[in-house]
């Protein structure tokens, strides 16, 4: 299978729903933690080392073979927002839809059958990286690069930032990126031996807590 | 008890014209159009003329708030079960065009909730004249516009007064206050869209819906034929 398979899966343009979501970046910049390029580089650096390294984990873990029932417990169990809980099966049942159509495959049947509305999104990204040919490695870059590259295009929106500055706060983020990565792989491989409990957990409470307060707004431009 | 929903196989992908049990899913129309040119009105009046032959649903898009959602629901078109609404993070088009995953749930799931549906309309948010409904969400689209946005609207053309099934031009009895000249616009949309059907509604008076009504009554005898 091509390597290439990777662009397509981590292509902003893959139609599985991301662009409806802002990573809690909507909220944070209601709530001025976000207003301008180098305070979206602090969200976006927090978000890729709690959130992200968690997500890059369990798509590694995905990707590897270990069981998505046990993996989407786990995720549960690492996301306290019940918000945020709804946000991920939803684009995990998303992705799921595109990947289907994009990667035909008897595992991502069976996940659609075991969830039918939806598991959640970086256990997904695994299994979708799996039907592709991809490895744990793409699978992690996927889920790593998202964790930063949502909330960038949110704000792009939200404040009408410079599309370049923003850009830029995601390049200068790539070595970052690449030991997230690394970490996410090597915790991932862990999990073969050691089982879930492996998964780090680092959370970040102000993505939690922001996000239960955006769920509640009567009005804004994001799901979440 | 009623537990989950028992699917022999997994959940359709796309456009399928059949649901997991087999059994023909309802015809899905999008009515778009730009901001104002009366798309919740028209889908209003439908829901009304249509509600008590059809089993019907609606999605509504809106930009940031769930206004449409909640105009249709204190309007009482339908009862509240039979309206969703999807949030499109700032970009109506992408939602109906690009990456209609979000849709395609929100109509799946009101079939499967309320049971088998003759026809789900869905709404965008108000948009330009470029947005269009993609293939794999609606198997016919109707776009509105109205005359109070500019009667040279038709001549403008663009995707969706060029390819929509159906053009309506609303708000015909604000005409002669906006200085539109429907002759013109009729004429032009004709040049535009040759042999495509274009209709001028009033919702406030007149005829009404009745003429779109009527077009989604042959839409739908032609799906119901091709089972």
């Amino acid at each position: 299978m091509s390597r290439a398979a990777l662009l397509v899966l981590a292509d902003g343009r893959f139609p599985a729903g991301g662009h409806a979501h802002s990573g809690g970046a909507e909220e944070a910049v209601k709530a001025g933690r976000i207003s301008g390029a180098a305070s979206l580089a602090e969200f976006c650096r927090g978000r890729l080392h709690t959130a992200g390294l968690v997500s890059a984990s369990l798509a590694a873990a995905a990707a590897l073979g270990i069981d998505p029932v046990t993996l989407d417990g786990a995720a549960d169990a690492r996301t306290p927002s019940p918000a945020l809980r709804v946000a991920a099966r939803k684009l995990g049942r998303q992705l799921l839809r595109a990947a289907r159509a994009t990667w035909p495959s008897a595992e991502l049947d069976a996940l659609g059958r075991q969830f039918p509305k939806g598991a959640h999104q970086p256990v997904v990204l695994g299994l979708a990286a799996r039907a592709a040919g991809l490895g744990p490695v793409d699978a992690a870059y996927c889920a790593a690069y998202e964790s930063v590259s949502g909330p960038a295009t949110a704000t792009v929106r939200l404040l009408s930032l410079d599309p370049f500055d923003a850009t830029r706060v995601l390049a200068r983020l790539a070595p970052e990126l690449d030991r997230v990565v690394d970490r996410g792989v090597e915790a991932a491989r862990r999990v073969v031996d050691d089982g879930v409990d492996a998964l780090p957990a680092p959370s970040a409470p102000l993505l939690e807590i922001g996000a239960e307060v955006h769920a509640g707004w009567p009005v804004r431009l994001f799901a979440s | 008890m009623h537990l989950d929903h028992h699917h022999d196989g997994p959940a359709a992908v796309g456009a399928d014209a059949h649901r997991p049990d087999g059994s023909r899913r309802a015809l899905r129309i999008g009515l778009g159009g730009p901001v104002g040119s009366g798309k919740t009105a028209t889908v209003a009046a439908l829901c009304r003329a249509l509600r008590d032959e059809l089993s019907i649903a609606v999605v509504t898009n809106d930009i940031y708030t769930r206004e449409d959602a909640e105009f249709l629901l204190r309007e009482a078109v339908l009862p509240p079960e039979r309206i969703t609404a999807v949030e499109t993070g700032a970009c109506p088009h992408t939602a109906i065009r690009d990456d209609i995953s979000a849709n395609l749930e929100a109509v799946e799931d009101l079939e499967d909730a309320i049971g088998p549906l003759d026809l789900v309309l869905v709404e965008s948010g108000g948009d330009n004249l470029t947005a269009t409904f993609s293939k794999g969400l609606v198997d016919a689209q109707i776009f509105v516009i109205d005359v109070a946005g500019g009667d040279d609207i038709p001549r403008k053309g663009g995707p969706g007064v060029t390819t929509a099934d159906l053009l309506v031009v609303n708000k015909t009895d604000l005409a002669p206050y906006v200085g539109s000249d429907l002759a013109r616009m009729a004429a032009d949309a004709k040049a535009q869209r040759a042999e495509l059907p274009v209709v001028f509604q009033s919702l406030r008076g007149g005829p009404g819906v009745a003429d779109v009504a009527a077009w989604v009554r042959g839409r739908l005898a032609a799906w119901t034929a091709g089972a």
